[in-house]
């Protein structure tokens, strides 16, 4: 029973870990477009666009890596448009995502069709660490289980959230980015582009996208469904706030949300819980992901009022030179 | 030379109409475009998507069947966008609405009950559900300072598993996500119920859920235009600063428009079970609370053009049942809606192409 236990909890933060990393990338993608003040609320489309894009690619080349390119690259360009709307245009950055995410919707579900019916595609490789399973004590229960054998993707999750960190925070591009969101006024008066900055942010956060699109239909769940991102893309727009617009608070929501997403089928494995292997009672299980999305808004919001933490102060307003407010 | 945008002073009347209809070609173009791409004859889709949803005889009824829930639940996500709050769950408000409507009409109210109180018993319940779930957003975010977006979004993937929970567990009915079909007495009427009468109504689908539409546009156009609640939305809307200093009360107005937006959405989805599909079932609207916000968007918030666009709408779904792949209408409805937000850019700036002049020159001329 002990072992049992472990074991189980293991592989539900194992699944977190899988399940979790195309939220990661999306949720770090939203993050570094919106502390360049431009709120893209596209993410939904931008990761199908990625998913599909991917899978197309790495299908055609028989190449996986090509896919992941042409993944970000999707995510990116289709980024731009809302780029375009919010930076150029000055329109409502709101709209602008909705509209993103009905046009990703839409293309990806047209030009999809061939896709649906393949079910062989070049994946991304798994990685194996055999020495984790010799680590005394934990090695076999837990590293193993958990790192030993896990795909690419999770590795690159795990050395982008500390790489964002430091691009945002520690750098010198980093602070210009995070100028243009907070004071564009001020950036511009210093002689930083703030349009050229925000145009390559909104880029570099759909890329992010993208790659989580790729992701998801290379590693995780290789294939192409219609729709197959069931709203994480949304998931990741509450996760930025959740996470505070930080990095590191990013990675807990996201593989949180991960273990909750694959609880329902994890939970059917439990012998003492049977109503969770009735498909019926399932559908309650089914709603806790999106149920905790809101509960953990709750939280964070309760917090960023009492701490005075919040959104980039630019975040979602246009700026044009020599406005008031700007 | 360089392109320099600036404000415009005045709009003329002309330019928010001229820009959605310049919208709405290259947003075709584009479609044409991108439906070329994907190996399709752009000129035969728009042919079939236009015969189909408005040509044949049949064309105008069915279109309007489908316009109904676009415009019930047009008009609901209007009332919350006109102060600036983003509910774009309305489609779990539809849900939940269809939810209660199929509770009162196939358990909690006998099949015998007369057509007028099962009716109106069944759209009183339609919107209270509708109101309720979208008074959650609307309280977290007066309350909590929850972001409206999101909250109102997970709750309709939420909303949608309740609904499979009822139409695969304790109402399912032969255990493929359908209940019961409606009794009689559970049905709007619609055309062709007169088609003894009138042969021509025969076969005729469109039902009395336009009705409400058309009464909720109205009430909302008198609302909007000489009520104080319709002003002080307005003026949240613009300026919610402003709005608190005059001494509005934001969150009770937020709730108050989130209940209204909610219910207005139920009501969709109460009108689209009694008139078009009476049954509960899984998926049975394709959508109609997101492209609701599409409409209401081109509507610009108007209720009345909420009914015209929400027609067109109508037509691009009736098309899209028969057009394939079905995602071509979702992905010209975003198109459209690019080209939309796009274009008014050009109606709020004055877009000028200016020549770099030197500045002596012009000091010159002083």
């Amino acid at each position: 029973m002990e072992l049992a236990s472990l074991v189980f909890i293991v592989n539900i933060i194992g699944a977190g870990l899988r399940t979790g990393t195309p939220l990661l990338f999306a949720t770090l993608g939203e993050i570094i477009t919106e502390r360049s003040g431009v709120l893209n609320l596209g993410v939904e489309g931008m990761m199908l666009a990625g998913a599909l894009a991917g899978f197309a690619v790495s299908y055609g080349t028989g190449n996986p890596w090509f896919g992941v390119m042409a993944g970000m690259l999707a995510g990116g360009t289709l980024s731009l448009l809302n780029g375009l709307v919010a930076i150029t245009l000055r329109g409502d950055q709101v709209v602008s995502g909705l509209a993103l995410t009905f046009v990703g919707r839409g293309l990806t579900s047209v030009l999809g069709v061939a896709y649906v019916q393949i079910r062989e595609v070049p994946r991304l490789p798994t990685v194996r660490l055999p020495f984790m399973y010799d680590v005394p004590l934990i090695g076999p229960n837990i590293l193993w289980p958990l790192f030993g054998e896990q795909n690419i993707v999770l590795y690159l999750g795990f050395l982008l959230v500390p790489a964002v960190w430091f691009w945002v925070e520690r750098t010198r591009p980093g602070l210009h980015l995070r100028a243009v969101g907070e004071k564009p006024a001020a950036a511009d008066a210093v002689g930083i582009n703030v349009a050229a900055q925000r145009y390559l942010y909104v880029f570099v956060g759909g890329a992010f996208a993208g790659l989580a699109g790729a992701s998801l239909s290379l590693a995780i769940t290789p294939l192409w469904i219609d729709d197959m991102t069931a709203g994480q893309g949304w998931i990741a727009v509450g996760l930025v706030i959740f996470a505070g617009w930080n990095p590191w608070r990013a990675v807990l929501g996201a593989y949180i949300f991960g273990a909750l997403r694959r609880l329902p089928l994890d939970l059917q494995a439990v012998g003492w819980l049977p109503f969770a292997s009735n498909p019926i009672l399932g559908v309650w299980l089914e709603m806790i992901p999106y149920l905790f999305t809101i509960v953990a808004l709750i939280f964070s919001s309760r917090e960023a009022i009492r701490k005075r933490l919040g959104a980039p102060a630019a975040l979602g307003i246009p700026y044009i030179r020599g406005e008031r407010g700007a | 030379m360089r392109v320099k945008i600036e404000p415009r002073l005045d709009v003329p009347r002309w330019m928010p109409f001229a820009s959605i209809f310049g919208a709405l070609v290259v947003a075709l173009l584009l479609g044409a475009i991108l439906l070329a791409y994907g190996g399709l004859d752009p000129v035969t889709a728009y042919w079939q998507m236009l015969r189909v949803g408005f040509l044949e005889p049949y064309s105008f009824s069915d279109t309007m069947v489908k316009a109904t829930p676009l415009i019930l639940a047009g008009l609901g996500v209007a009332v919350a966008f006109k102060m600036r709050l983003w509910n774009i769950g309305a489609e779990g408000q539809l849900f939940l609405g269809a939810w209660a409507t199929a509770g009162v009409a196939l358990f909690w109210l006998p099949p015998t009950t007369p057509k007028p109180i099962m009716l109106a018993v069944m759209t009183l319940a339609g919107f209270v559900a509708g109101a309720v779930w979208g008074a959650i957003p609307g309280v977290l975010k007066a309350k909590l300072g929850v972001n409206e977006i999101i909250s109102s979004l997970m709750l309709t993937y939420v909303a949608i598993q309740y609904n499979n929970y009822f139409v695969y567990g304790p109402w399912a009915a032969g255990g493929f996500g359908l209940t019961a079909p409606f009794p009689k007495t559970a049905w709007f009427p619609r055309l062709t119920d007169y088609g003894n009468a009138i042969p021509a109504l025969r076969g005729l689908t469109a039902h009395m859920g336009i009705v409400y539409g058309i009464i909720a546009a109205v009430v909302l156009y008198v609302i909007f235009k000489y009520s104080k609640w319709g002003y002080e939305l307005k003026v949240i809307g613009d300026n919610p600063n402003a709005a608190r200093y005059a001494g509005m009360n934001l969150s009770r107005n937020i709730i108050l428009t989130m209940v209204i937006s909610g219910g207005l959405a139920g009501l969709a989805g109460m009108s689209e079970l009694a008139g078009a599909v009476h049954r509960l079932q899984e998926n049975f609207s394709p959508g109609y609370g997101f492209t609701a916000i599409i409409v209401a968007w081109l509507g610009r918030l108007n209720p009345l053009g909420i009914i015209i666009v929400g027609y067109l709408f109508g037509g691009l779904l009736v098309a899209g049942d028969v057009i394939q792949p079905a995602g071509i209408p979702l992905m010209i409805q975003g198109i459209i809606l690019f080209c939309v937000i796009s274009a008014d850019t050009f109606t709020r700036y004055r877009i000028r192409i200016v020549r770099a002049a030197p500045v002596t020159a012009t000091a010159a001329e002083v």
